[in-house]
Parts: C-alpha cells; structure tokens; sequence
C-alpha cells in the first residue's frame, strides 16, 4: 500500500512526511513527531483524550487519518503555551485543580481552548455541553469547569484590557 | 487499535469520485466523516482495501434554499446543520437533534449523508428524514436519481444506495409556519446511540391533528417509519387517550435488538415513552 506524501503545519512547524494511509493522526503525532501530549485511551471517538485542534476545530485524533491532515495546521497541547508562558486554559487547571491523574487533561484543555473561541463567555450549563465529548475518571468534573470558569475570565480580562 | 492496510484516494469532484468507484468495484468504500467506518475497521468490521475520501468535494458541502425545499449537501457536518441560519428558521428539528448526536468534537467530523447511507439503524438522521418527508438523491454513473427516505433503508447496514452510487444531497421541505415537531432520544451518555428515538413533524387544526409523520430510532432493523401510529392520530381529538393508543400502535412495529442498553421490552416501553414525550412537545409547538 503506497504511502502518501504529506505537508502538515503543527504547532506551527512545517512537517513533510511520507506516511502510511491508515496511520491515525494520534499516532502519527506520537510516533513521528514525538508529540506525546495526545493520549490514546478509548481509540472509539468517546473519551477525547486525543482531541487536537486541526484548522481551528477540535477534532479526535483517534479518529483521523494523518494522511486527511495534508495542508492543514495542526494545533497540540505541546503548543499551547506561549514562550513558557501557560496559556490561560493551562493556567486555570493548574489553579483550580482540574486534574488528578492527568490523564484526560491534554484532550480536555484541547476543547477547552477552542470551546472559549467558540464561546467566550459561557455559562455552567454551556462548559458541560462544551466538553461533553471529554471524559475524565478522577476529578467528577467540578474542577474542571473551575477552571475553564478561570480561564474564561482570564481571557476575557485580557481581552478587555 | 489501527486500521487494515487500504489505498487511499482523494477525488475532488463527485464525478471522479464514482469514476473511482467504478473502477475500484465492491472493494472501495467511501470515507466521510469516518466516525463510523473508521472504527469499524479498526475492529476489522470493515476491511475495504481502497478508501475514496470525499471531503475535499466542495460541491457535497452547504445548506441552501431551493424553491419551498432544503437542499442540505450530504457532506454536511453536525455542527454546520445546528449553526445553519436556514434551518433554524424552516427545519429546527434538524438543529435540535443534532445536538442530540454524539459529542462537540465528533459532530465536526460527522456528516448528515454518512449518518444515512451507512444504514446503521442507530443512526438518528434517516428517522428524522422519514418524520421530515426527505428525500436523497444518488449519484452514479448513470446519472442521478432521487429515492425516498421511506423507502431508502433494506436492512441493517443495507440500503438502496449502489456500489457505484454517492449520496449527494437531502432534499426536504421547509416546514410551513406553525409546524410542530420533536425528536425526543433516551440514551444512556453523550455519545451514545439511542436506547430508543421518536421524530414528529405535526399540523393542527383546532384539537385535530390534520398532518403528522412520525420516525423511530433504533428499535427495529432499520429506522420505522410508524404510519399505523399517523392513522390513530389523524383527524381525532388531540388527548392523552389518542396519544396512548397511538403509542401502542407505534411499539406494535418495535422490534428491537437486545444488546448492553436493554431487552427487548424495555426499549419497546421506552419507545413509547420516547413516542409520547414527542407527539406531545410537537403538538404543544403547533400552532
């Protein structure tokens, strides 16, 4: 089965690789790029452990072939912060205690960054319908829409000022 | 888990998609938004050795008006049909189930044409497209041709869509001012097929229900279209006694698969229940 040529920009870096058609993007960016931060946990589209951001949707890369990726940007965990400087999704999990085990947490700050794109200022209620395609098995959830709450004031702030 | 080794291939116009299939005969399968095929052959469920992918067609993408019809491209997304200005004004049963069908990040990546031609009957699409009176029209190389969506779904995973055939577009009329409609799903998690669905588009005139299409989810081999359940309602007295008796006409169609959301009399029980709540929200939006 021939591999397939493909220019793909992550975390704004050019990549050119010649890639199986039937590597997953996951995959794809653990084993080829060395990006970890996607983690594999469910491989079924449910638990969004893998969810990147790809031409600014998030999408579950478990789900996704690499080779669908051509001429796209690609957005990871890996490049949410800014010069060392946490980005503010990041921030709030920190603050707030988002994370136990931290397994979910690269997928859950992947939506979470592109949900307050989506909905910058968004209720409760909105936050749970915004991450519903995230699980996560330690925390019950609460933290976490403490900090995507932090994030968004945050962002808001910045916004303002 | 990865999937079996297969060719890839990417036409960018519908015509050369079903030169492609053509060519490449029953062993090529269309890719859309892959979140059912995709696990399916991680599983080996599905095993094609060539994968045509469709989602650089932009002619497959988009929702616009045609006359007192929608015309929604089968390549288009979930989250495209929630946002769509269109059908919030003339279909919102669209909008609000899709809502409904699996997750934020999935239904970037879902399309309404995949959801149908893949003839699952835990799929939410083709119930409400009988409720919705759409039809599909296919693409092959002889030409287009339109089928109802009352008539489209065979079997479990088969339709009437050809080898050689492309599900290009849903065609369905927007609803007259005043329509009421419903979809109403038990599932289990976000995420989650249906345990059991009900799509309702409904008319009235005074107490009397003088138009009304009913589709059920997963409680048989296929979506069900429940006419017997239309004919109780039709022209009668609006009340809980015709609604009761028009749920037992609709779980007398039910015939459901026992698997892990329940046995077969329970997703009957909660068909009628999911049946009642949306015969109910529909007439209370009629107007």
């Amino acid at each position: 089965m021939t591999k397939k040529l493909i220019t793909v920009t992550v975390n704004g870096k050019k990549e050119e690789k010649a890639v199986e058609p039937r590597t997953l993007l996951v995959h794809f960016l653990r084993e080829e790029l060395n990006l970890t931060g996607a983690h594999i946990s469910c491989e079924t589209s449910h638990c969004g452990a893998c969810t990147v951001d790809i031409d600014g949707q998030s999408v579950k890369s478990c789900t996704h072939l690499a080779v669908q990726c051509d001429g796209s940007e690609v957005l990871t965990v890996e490049g949410l912060a800014d010069k060392g400087v946490l980005h503010a999704v990041q921030e709030g999990f920190y603050k707030e205690h988002g994370l136990q085990c931290g397994f979910c947490t690269p997928g859950m700050l992947m939506r979470a960054y592109r949900f307050l794109q989506e909905n910058p200022n968004p209720s409760e209620d909105e936050i749970r319908h915004g991450m519903s395609g995230n699980l996560c098995r330690c925390t019950g959830y609460q933290n976490i829409i403490k900090s995507i709450q932090y994030a968004a004031k945050k962002l808001q702030e910045s916004v303002a000022a | 888990m990865i999937p079996p080794r297969f060719d890839y291939h990417v036409p960018s116009s519908v015509g050369e998609a079903i030169t492609m299939l053509t060519e490449l005969g029953s062993d090529a399968k269309l890719l859309a938004g892959g979140h059912s095929l995709l696990p399916m052959m991680k599983l080996r469920f599905a095993e094609p050795a060539h994968l045509i992918d469709i989602n650089r067609i932009p002619e497959l993408r988009g929702i616009r008006e045609d006359g007192a019809d929608i015309v929604i491209g089968a390549m288009t997304v979930e989250n495209d049909l929630i946002a769509s200005p269109i059908l919030q004004a003339k279909a919102p049963l669209l909008c609000e189930a899709a809502l409904l069908i699996a997750d934020p990040q999935v239904r970037n990546r879902g399309t309404i044409g995949g959801d149908i031609a893949h003839g699952d009957p835990g799929n939410d699409h083709p119930a409400l497209a009988m409720a919705l009176d759409a039809s599909f029209l296919l693409q092959g190389p002889n030409g287009q041709r339109s089928v109802k969506a009352d008539d489209f779904f065979v079997g479990t995973y088969m339709t009437l869509l050809e080898e050689n055939e492309i599900m290009v577009e849903i065609r369905l009329p927007a609803l007259a001012a005043g329509t009421g409609y419903a979809y109403e799903k038990l599932k289990r998690k976000t995420g989650d097929w249906a345990t059991a669905g009900c799509a309702v588009v409904m008319q009235k005139t005074g107490d009397k229900i003088t138009h009304v299409r009913i589709g059920l989810t997963n409680v048989g081999p296929t979506a069900l279209r429940a006419e017997a359940a239309e004919q109780v309602l039709l022209n009668q007295p609006f009340g809980a006694e015709t609604v009761k008796a028009a749920s037992e006409a609709a779980m007398a169609i039910c015939d459901p698969a026992e698997d892990l959301r329940g046995d077969i009399e329970y997703k009957t029980a909660m068909a009628g229940e999911m049946f009642k709540r949306a015969i109910n929200k529909a007439w209370s939006r009629c107007q």
